[in-house]
């Protein structure tokens, strides 16, 4: 009887929390299969039209998408292998047990708590190519002769959109590091000091095999993040072809262009292309994830 | 050494905006600047706060942030008890599919919440800003919040049915007050996601009646296109992240947790 009237309940509890979902994803995301297959603009002044494959088969033909996916592929794969390298050092620091161990951790989370468009204005201010204090601490210190406009140059801006992204985002993977640093239990590293193993060798055949469930979820995290990058670059350069994500031109293609139906099979590309990372990364780690549950 | 480093580098970007806030323009674009605020001014923050539209801005920006937060608590209370504590077979289901929520990129629906928004005429109002937001905040709380009501102890349920409470009364009675550390990590962490988001507040408002801050300071201009003024964008940087900070510094612990936890078990 009580069980009953529990699934009943649960039901009921439930119910709300799907018809949400059901109504800001499930309905969207029909829409944009809908419309991927059709000729249609945002404002549906011209009447919509079904032209099947048609805007898939433009896509694939696209620079600019391909622009784009270079881009931000670019941008993905060097960011979060910074995040990682820095995140796990940091984590790694915090977790050695000094004094003042708080106080850093209360600093790191300074980055991650700043708005994404603020830490982009911040950025933006601090590379500006005159006025910018990092180009005055290069110039000062003659690190560089002359000052570098970091954001005109289309060598150096996306290079400055990955060390943003990386002084924001590192925190979070600093933090889930050394979430899984705790976990492991400190005997074993007494069992290798007594073998006699380095601190080094430790690092490598303990700590780091240990740590990798973390470092899975940490990365599909980060990855998928990283994936869809939009505001630091959009608030700091805008829709510049030379660091143009996919977000960004999807977005364009919805709102600047006003293309309902290619916009939405470009929705649908962002999201085989996230789709897929989820899926090698469960293959390469499937084991280390199934293993934790 | 590594530690100053770690904390010069996490803190120094917002060192500066911050002193950059203070200085007069002068000082602002001098060829050697000075790493304290001198000459101190508080000029930028009168310019920020002297038309109306940043005040309101900032309005915006906590009817949308807490109305997010509101309903996605009240919502995720229900549906974690229910994913947590209660017997309901399609548990697993409905938490996957909760999952794959989070993983969801915002961009990816932009088309299908555009006409969303627009049929249902709450394109640039709060409320459709609210609405589009539980796309993002409203799986991350129910994940969290579902882990919270499993680690609590089942003594204390068992004890109140066997008082003759029924599940709703143990709910709202017994298990809310217990989760009360876990409402306020999750309830910050998704107005701190509500607050600081920036596409879809982009995307789905028009003119400065429904703008939120991130918005705001992104199309800050100056009298022409040409001139920027980084003193005013500090200042307003600085006034929507001190309060951020301020929440976060204080709440560290908890929101260290909420944030592992909300990664750890997937």
């Amino acid at each position: 009887m009580l069980t009953i009237r529990q699934t009943r309940l649960a039901w009921l509890l439930v119910l709300p929390t799907l018809l949400v979902v059901a109504f800001v994803a499930g309905y969207p995301l029909a829409q944009v299969f809908y419309y991927s297959f059709h000729r249609a603009d945002i404002s549906f002044v011209e009447p919509t039209e079904f032209v099947g494959l048609k805007n898939y088969i433009f896509l694939l033909q696209d620079p600019d998408f391909r622009g784009a996916l270079w881009n931000t592929l670019r941008f993905t794969v060097v960011s979060v292998f910074l995040e990682t390298v820095l995140g796990l050092a940091i984590a790694l620091v915090i977790h050695s047990n000094f004094r003042g161990r708080g106080i850093v951790r209360a600093a790191i989370l300074i980055p991650w708590a700043i708005p994404t468009v603020v830490s982009a204005k911040m950025w933006q201010w601090m590379l500006n190519d005159i006025y910018g204090v990092i180009n005055v601490i290069l110039v000062n210190t003659g690190l560089v002769a002359n000052k570098i406009a970091f954001l005109a140059n289309p060598n150096t801006v996306l290079w400055a959109m990955v060390a943003v992204d990386v002084w924001k985002t590192t925190p979070f993977m600093a933090l889930l590091l050394l979430a899984g640093l705790q976990l492991i239990p400190s005997d074993i590293y007494e069992a290798a000091d007594i073998d006699g193993a380095s601190k080094w060798q430790q690092f490598w055949t303990l700590t780091l095999p240990l740590l990798t469930p973390a470092l899975v979820v940490a990365l599909i995290f980060r990855t998928l993040d990283a994936l869809r990058v939009f505001d630091v670059i959009f608030v700091m350069v805008g829709v510049n072809t030379a660091t143009r994500s996919l977000a960004i031109y999807n977005r364009q293609t919805l709102i600047d262009f006003q293309d309902l139906g290619y916009g939405s099979a470009v929705s649908v590309a962002i999201l085989v292309i996230i789709f897929i990372f989820v899926v090698l990364y469960m293959r390469v780690a499937g084991k280390g994830v199934r293993g934790e549950d | 050494m590594l530690v100053v480093f770690i904390v010069v580098y996490s803190v120094f970007p917002f060192y500066w905006a911050v002193i950059s806030s203070f200085k007069t323009s002068d000082a602002l674009f001098s060829s050697n600047p000075s790493f304290l605020p001198v000459p101190f001014t508080l000029t930028h923050y009168q310019n920020v706060f002297s038309g109306a539209e940043f005040g309101r801005n900032l309005l915006n920006s906590l009817i949308v942030a807490g109305g997010t937060t509101l309903i996605c608590l009240v919502l995720g209370v229900m549906a974690a008890y229910a994913l947590g504590r209660l017997r309901f077979p399609p548990k697993n289901a409905v938490l996957y599919l909760v999952l794959a929520m989070t993983m969801f990129p915002q961009v990816s629906v932009l088309s299908g919440m555009f006409v969303l928004l627009r049929e249902t005429g709450l394109f640039n109002t709060h409320a459709g800003l609210i609405l589009s937001y539980m796309l993002f905040t409203l799986p991350f709380t129910v994940w969290v919040l579902t882990g919270y009501f499993r680690g609590l102890p089942r003594e204390l349920e068992e004890a109140a049915y066997v008082d003759g409470a029924t599940p709703m009364q143990t709910l709202i009675k017994v298990m809310l007050p217990l989760t009360g550390p876990g409402l306020v990590t999750t309830g910050l962490l998704a107005f701190i996601a509500a607050w600081n988001e920036y596409l879809f507040a982009l995307t789905f408002t028009i003119g400065n009646n429904v703008r939120t801050v991130p918005v705001a300071i992104a199309s800050f201009g100056g009298a022409t296109p040409f001139e920027i003024p980084w003193g005013s964008i500090m200042a307003a940087s600085v006034v929507v992240t001190v309060p951020l900070v301020i929440l976060v510094l204080i709440f560290q612990q908890r929101i260290v947790a909420g944030l592992t936890a909300g990664a750890v078990k997937g």
